[in-house]
């Protein structure tokens, strides 16, 4: 306990100084949750799931390929998840 | 047209009731220990504002969403998030049917949360702790439904038919949970888990394709078979770890991972 606090001196601003870190506090935990939500222990899958959308995105920006994107696009996913599960194992097997 | 549109509302509608039926067992699991130990009266008022708060953010933000964002842009954002989302699921399935992570086990869980719960005696009239342990355990295995019903439901214009097969699931659960009166350890978790996972794959791979223009061969009809493909990929991934740790046993020890996860 400070000197300030032990002789019941409490200045006002402390008071205002709450709201702003409550807010403060409320965005963090917002953002904790999209953050574990999304990303967690596996990054790999967030970055590969945009990677993959971002292909899919050149590859249709041509019209003739807007087709062939929709093969390409499950195989692409098949190798991220492939990735992260090898991934996992090794971590476990190591 | 017709088929295609009602092939998407069946894998929708199977997508929704699965994994809110995954989420609920393991909510029940909660429920049922928190009734058990602190008694039923405050568990249930637990329940009922848990799923009231869920059913609010579900009408709160679902016709938000359908309304105000352009619907290229809803499927992209929506179809990266269920991507990202179902390849989590999808990974966590393969390892524990690889025998690579623990399984979910709700008899450790449930004797856990009763263990917790029975320190500290129940107290006469409203029960504050039994309340907000009901409260979370509902609360929070629910969001992963509500992020599901709303984003499934808002891409395929079946929010309504969404809502209605995590209801149905829910219900369902319930009803099981109190006629065995017992935490539902014998479901068969960890394949659920691996239905909603191809599940929401597809349907990330579908939509997202879909918001950068993609174009699909036979439209909704590329759904099933995209389950079908990644259904495939996960059988010959978790043979594959199956034959690889056949090979390297001490592997399987390193299975001491959080009974939550």
């Amino acid at each position: 306990m400070t000197e300030d606090q032990s002789a019941g001196q409490q200045p006002p601003q402390v008071r205002s100084d709450d709201n702003p870190s409550l807010v403060f506090g409320w965005i963090r935990a917002f953002g904790r949750f999209w953050w574990d939500f999304l990303i967690g222990d596996t990054p790999e899958l967030f970055v590969g799931a945009v990677a993959v959308i971002g292909v899919l995105a050149v590859l249709s920006s041509k019209p003739g390929l807007r087709t062939i994107a929709a093969f390409v696009a499950p195989v692409l996913v098949a190798g991220v998840l492939t990735a992260s599960v090898y991934r996992a194992a090794r971590r476990r097997t190591s | 047209m017709a088929t295609t549109t009602s092939t998407g509302s069946l894998v929708l509608v199977t997508a929704v009731f699965l994994a809110s039926a995954v989420e609920m067992v393991e909510a029940l699991t909660i429920v049922l220990a928190v009734g058990v130990t602190r008694g039923w009266k405050s568990a249930f008022e637990g329940v009922a504002v848990a799923l009231v708060a869920l059913a609010g953010l579900v009408l709160l933000f679902g016709p938000a969403l359908v309304h105000y964002v352009p619907l290229s842009v809803l499927r992209l954002v929506v179809g990266g998030l269920l991507l990202v989302f179902g390849l989590q699921w999808l990974r966590k399935a393969i390892l524990r049917a690889a025998g690579l992570k623990a399984k979910h086990d709700e008899d450790a869980i449930f004797a856990q949360q009763v263990a917790e719960l029975s320190v500290a005696a129940p107290t006469s009239g409203r029960d504050a702790t039994a309340f907000a342990v009901a409260f979370k355990g509902v609360f929070l295995e629910g969001l992963e439904v509500v992020v599901i019903v709303i984003t499934l439901g808002t891409t395929s214009h079946r929010l309504g038919l969404a809502a209605i097969a995590a209801g149905a699931a829910a219900l369902v659960v319930l009803i099981v949970g109190l006629v065995v009166h017992r935490q539902l350890s014998g479901v068969p978790e960890n394949a659920m888990k691996m239905g909603v996972g191809l599940m929401l794959v597809s349907f990330g791979t579908f939509w997202a394709a879909e918001g950068v223009h993609v174009t699909w061969p036979g439209t909704d009809l590329a759904i099933p078979a995209l389950v079908a493909f990644y259904g495939l990929v996960a059988w010959v991934l978790v043979a594959a770890l199956r034959h690889d740790t056949a090979e390297e046993p001490a592997g399987l020890a390193a299975s001491g991972e959080a009974l939550h996860d």
